[in-house]
């Protein structure tokens, strides 16, 4: 079997996985229910985000079992996306400027 | 890192050692299913290919002069006269997480050899995903009935969030609906005992689609609707 990990796993993992997914879930929904705003919106959405994706990629996904060739070869490449991300954010403020200054609006 | 897991199975070695012995090797480098290699491969492209609708929308929504339409009252619903910010998000979300859950303890015992139990959860698990699918019907109809959302436009404010919307929510419920079918092929080919013999790695490739689908909402939920 390739994945001998799992089969060693108590099922208890997941459920308390499941519950903390839950929990975060009603954080970040929170967030919006008493309407938050600002940098402390943005930072507490991110920070939510970010630690579900952990969680779900380590644990549900078995990311953090698995040999450190595959993670390198997962974990890598989205940070070009991060550039990207970079990348763009500068072009929209180009663009939002350039539409204020030459489309009157 | 539990070492109990990594000296059972095929694991040379942890970390870095194990990564240079894996490299080095005159073998292949990643020595696992190779179902579950591919499907990996093949999540890290969609990654990318969710990335760069995501990072688009980001860049429509910054450039964008008109006011971008709040979210928080664009899919709120009204229940007894008040309208309640993003409760039909919110159930979805929770009802994507459940079925994650459930795939991942359907993965657990398919590995334990419980084969029954393992049915049942991926079942679920399918039919947890097609409810979703059915709320993201009632959503876009919703939105495209009432609200007069289109892609080219609509009546709350800057034109691109339709196109956007409907791009992005489109693609992972279009991925959800292939998700559905895929768990009930798997639960039906499990269950007639297809793969009884070569061991059940099907149950956990198709774990890792299921929860990448879970994943991307995650990334949606937070920055399409709480954004």
């Amino acid at each position: 079997m390739s994945d001998a990990a799992s089969n060693q796993h108590p099922i208890g993992i997941y459920l308390k996985i499941w519950l903390l997914l839950f929990v975060l879930s009603t954080l970040s929904y929170l967030v919006d229910w008493y309407q938050l705003q600002g940098y402390l919106r943005w930072t507490l959405i991110l920070f939510f985000m970010f630690l579900k994706a952990g969680f779900i990629v380590a644990i549900f996904m078995h990311l953090s079992w698995e040999r450190l060739s595959l993670k390198w070869v997962l974990l890598a490449p989205p940070l070009a996306i991060a550039v990207l991300v970079a990348l763009m954010a500068i072009e929209a403020d180009y663009t939002f400027f350039n539409r204020l200054e030459f489309f009157d609006r | 890192m539990t070492t109990e897991t990594e000296t059972s199975g095929d694991f040379t070695q942890p970390g870095m050692a194990g990564m240079v012995a894996d490299w080095s090797g005159d073998k292949e480098a990643f020595n696992m299913h190779w179902g579950k290699l591919m499907m990996w491969i093949f999540l890290l492209s969609d990654t990318f290919i969710f990335s760069v609708f995501l990072t688009g929308y980001m860049k429509v929504r910054m450039s964008a002069t008109d006011a971008w339409p709040n979210s928080s009252e664009v899919f709120a619903l009204s229940f007894g006269g008040e309208p309640w910010p993003l409760l039909l998000i919110a159930i979805m979300t929770f009802v994507l997480i459940t079925s994650s859950g459930t795939m991942a303890l359907a993965v657990n015992f398919a590995h334990r050899g419980d084969v029954r139990k393992a049915v049942i959860l991926i079942s679920i698990t399918a039919f947890l995903g097609a409810s979703f699918v059915g709320m993201q019907v009632f959503e876009w109809s919703k939105l495209i009935g009432h609200e007069g959302v289109r892609p080219w436009g609509n009546p709350m404010g800057a034109a691109q969030f339709g196109s956007v919307f409907f791009m992005i929510t489109g693609f992972h419920g279009m991925h959800v609906t292939a998700g559905v079918i895929y768990l009930a092929v798997v639960a039906r080919k499990v269950g007639r005992g297809d793969y009884d013999k070569e061991g059940y790695d099907i149950v956990e490739i198709a774990g890792l689609y299921w929860h990448f689908v879970d994943l991307v909402w995650v990334f949606i939920f937070a920055l399409f609707y709480l954004w």
